[in-house]
């Protein structure tokens, strides 16, 4: 039996022990059974990484069974193992067997411990169906395998209602991007009469420049599918237009954010992308409107990600930023690049969110960085991993020794530029200025949370902590129209403690690839040599664009550093130099503050055009059509008529004898007239 | 001369107030006894007013019967009114209005 089975399987019996037995086999034990199937699967991963890496192995498909037979459509249950997928199963498993542990800590006094880590193992089993899917269905599988869990898991604090209507909406909004991926799906089998990814890879080129009629017009077919299926993506991976629920999603605990929403299925997008990448690369106005879509993204969210307060929400945007990056590598195409980003991103997004988890947990679930401050020395541990992080999202480094986020984000930006097009240029300015703003935004929650005085007096969290009482709920604390001058300092003596270790023991690990994983692993994502023989044919790798984008002008590789140092520099200043210099500039442009941190008004948008509507068009049709007309004739009619009936029959049950009397008579009459008169 | 049809009149008077008797009698069941005898005995002329008109003896045996039908019945009758006067206390006819559902 190939291992791949283990890794895809052992997660999902993990989530039916814990999660249908946890109530009998306790909580401890079912920590255990999916924590540990986890680290199995990350121990059976790294080797055919490493395989790969070193070209030992040969892509392959595990066969599993039929799933589903019906005339020409043929499904069968499938592990396709290659390059690509040995990235995404080393990403998930590490990622995930990680989170697992870290939850021990972070969890501890959850009463819902089991229900956590079933759904934590259903999710990453669904992750890991949808990374070594074989078929455009089995991918679907895992693609709502992977949405349920987030749902689950956003809503896993049932009991707080915000938490509810964030998991629902990002089920919802996902639905709007897997209705264009289905009807990719169904494009695709209509024009290839397969669903089998090999196959339909296979036979793109040959379809590429015929038409197809769509909603009444005749469209490139190519770039249809493209579209429909880059749609799906957009859902998932939170791009603009579809990015609302990703911020929202923040609600989840901690962990999840991190494995979920940062690391694992926002990816999962730029995966699909890079898989179908030689079917991508058949229509040039699909790839253009992915960079476009991913340009924006990009730098849409790092503006939004600059006036956020909420620690959470700030990483949360950065997500949607550097998934713009992916996509965009992925548009001009950069596929290496894109997967290299990808890879690196999960270590040290996930690294910024359990260290973002741990300081929530220091300061008593207080999430708003405006009453942290001064932190660095209270848990030193965390600090240090946090800049660890910050170092590699905001890529420091030079020529030949750097952080991961250097590597990558340099790839991507020194392949847009090579490409030449129009949209590759484009897509490497709005880069760039999204690298300054990164920086800014990754070094301003550094500064606000660990540097400058403690600002923890004011808050209600540490104030609960210490005092064991609420104080008046009328306070300030949460509301985001009012900024950005901060609290009053003091530490109402409350003192931060440092995280457990089985919380510090995966940030440390993670910040370890953090740090290492661009330098360790260049070569064989994107150098032009090397690069070829890791991933064969498993995405449709450019040596051209590699070399092209190596040999790029000195001042495009340099680019990246320079905004990197400005955005520094303008967050020390701003944060560290002067701490009131945010609050004046905000004095000076409410209406950029506003705009920025109202996100650009995109929920305020979406509610008018889309949510008021379909609540009036809903209510119309309760109370006018199934209240008003259906009920109304139909069973409350019906039950009116028949209460009407009884009232009139039971007047003839009288009870006097002379009126029973007489009705016999009557009746008598009557059958008396009818047999002399009529029944002759 | 008195013929068929005389008789045939007075049966359908006493048939007549017979079946009023029943209706429009809200005081006392025993008049719904007398009432019902006056019904049956109505028919028992014409019975025996047919059978001597038309020769044939079969109409005054079956007034025999309905004779002893009506005597058995109204033994039982009166029985059952004894009864539900020592329940009711009471015999009159607007009381009677246990069968009411």
């Amino acid at each position: 039996m190939h291992p791949v089975l283990f890794i895809v399987f052992l997660p999902l019996i993990a989530a039916i022990v814990a999660g249908l037995g946890g109530h009998w086999i306790g909580k401890v034990p079912a920590k255990v059974v999916t924590t540990a199937s986890l680290f199995i699967g990350a121990l059976l991963s790294w080797p055919i990484f490493f395989q790969y890496i070193s070209g030992e192995a040969q892509p392959l498909v595990v066969p599993v069974m039929t799933f589903i037979q019906s005339g020409t459509l043929t499904v069968d249950w499938a592990l396709r193992v290659d390059a690509l997928t040995a990235v995404m199963l080393v990403v998930v498993t590490t990622v995930s067997s990680l989170v697992h542990l870290y939850s021990w800590g972070y969890m501890e006094e959850d009463p819902g411990q089991p229900r956590f880590f079933a759904y934590l193992s259903l999710f990453s089993f669904a992750m890991l169906m949808l990374v070594t899917a074989d078929s455009l269905v089995q991918m679907f599988f895992g693609w709502e395998g992977v949405g349920l869990a987030s749902y689950l898991l956003i809503g896993f604090w049932y009991h707080k209602p915000s938490a509810n209507a964030a998991a629902l909406k990002a089920f919802v909004v996902n639905r709007v991007g897997d209705f264009g991926f289905s009807l990719g799906i169904f494009g695709t089998f209509l024009v290839f009469g397969t669903v089998s990814i090999p196959a339909i890879l296979h036979a793109a080129p040959a379809v590429a420049g015929s038409t197809i009629g769509f909603a009444g017009m005749r469209v490139d077919t190519m770039t249809l599918l493209c579209v429909l299926l880059f749609i799906g993506a957009m859902g998932k991976s939170a791009q603009l237009g579809l990015h609302t629920w990703l911020p929202d999603a923040m609600e989840g605990p901690t962990p999840v954010s991190a494995l979920i929403h940062a690391a694992t299925m926002v990816t999962a997008g730029v995966f699909m992308v890079c898989r179908l990448s030689p079917m991508f690369e058949t229509s040039a106005t699909a790839m253009h409107i992915v960079t476009y879509v991913g340009a924006a993204t990009c730098i849409f969210a790092a503006t939004v990600g600059c006036a956020q307060n909420d620690i959470k929400r700030v990483i949360a945007y950065s997500t949607c930023s550097q998934l713009g990056y992916m996509f965009f590598a992925a548009g001009v195409g950069a596929y290496g690049a894109a997967m290299f980003h990808l890879f690196t991103h999960a270590f040290f997004k996930a690294l910024l969110f359990l260290g973002a988890g741990s300081v929530i947990h220091a300061m008593h679930h207080e999430q708003d960085m405006r009453y942290y401050g001064a932190l660095r020395k209270e848990i030193p541990i965390t600090f240090w991993v946090m800049v660890a992080g910050t170092l590699a999202i905001t890529g420091v480094g030079i020529e030949g020794v750097g952080f991961a986020g250097f590597w990558s984000k340099d790839a991507i930006l020194e392949s847009a530029w090579a490409s030449g097009s129009v949209a590759g240029t484009i897509a490497f300015w709005l880069g760039a200025l999204a690298a300054l703003l990164t920086s800014f935004y990754s070094w301003r929650l550094i500064f606000l949370t660990f540097f400058g005085e403690p600002r923890w007096a004011a808050s209600e969290h540490v104030q609960h902590a210490v005092h064991h009482v609420h104080e008046s709920p009328d306070e300030e604390h949460g509301d985001s129209s009012h900024e950005p001058g901060l609290p009053p300092t003091g530490t109402a003596g409350y003192h931060p403690h440092e995280s457990p270790l089985t919380m510090l023991v995966p940030i440390g690990l993670l910040a370890v690839g953090a740090v290492l994983a661009g330098q360790a692993f260049h070569n064989i994502f994107v150098d032009a040599e090397r690069a070829p023989e890791f991933w064969r044919q498993s995405i449709a790798f450019s040596e051209h664009l590699a070399h092209a984008a190596h040999e790029s002008a000195l001042w495009v590789k340099l680019t990246p550093t320079i905004v990197m140092l400005i955005g520094l520099y303008v967050a020390w200043r701003n944060y560290i130099r002067k701490p009131e210099a945010a609050a004046n500039f905000v004095a000076q442009f409410p209406a950029v503050y506003r705009f920025v941190s109202n996100k650009w008004y995109f929920d305020e948008l979406y509610d008018l055009i889309f949510v008021r509507p379909s609540l009036w068009l809903g209510r119309l049709f309760w109370k006018g059509g199934d209240e008003g007309t259906i009920d109304r004739f139909g069973p409350h009619g019906a039950a009116y008529a028949v209460g009407i009936g009884n009232r009139v029959t039971a007047r003839f049950q009288s009870g006097y004898l002379y009126s029973y009397a007489l009705v016999m008579l009557l009746g008598l009459i009557g059958a008396a007239s009818w047999a002399i008169w009529w029944a002759q | 001369m008195i013929g068929l049809t005389h008789y045939l009149t007075v049966a359908a008077i006493l048939f007549t107030v017979g079946v009023l008797g029943i209706f429009l009698n809200r005081r006392n069941v025993i008049l719904m006894l007398m009432a019902i005898e006056l019904i049956l005995l109505a028919v028992n002329i014409n019975l025996v007013a047919f059978s001597a008109y038309l020769g044939d003896l079969t109409g005054q045996v079956l007034a025999m019967f309905v004779l002893t039908v009506a005597a058995a019945e109204a033994a039982i009758g009166l029985a059952i009114l004894v009864i539900f006067f020592r329940r009711r206390g009471s015999i009159a006819v607007d009381d009677v209005n246990r069968m009411r559902g």
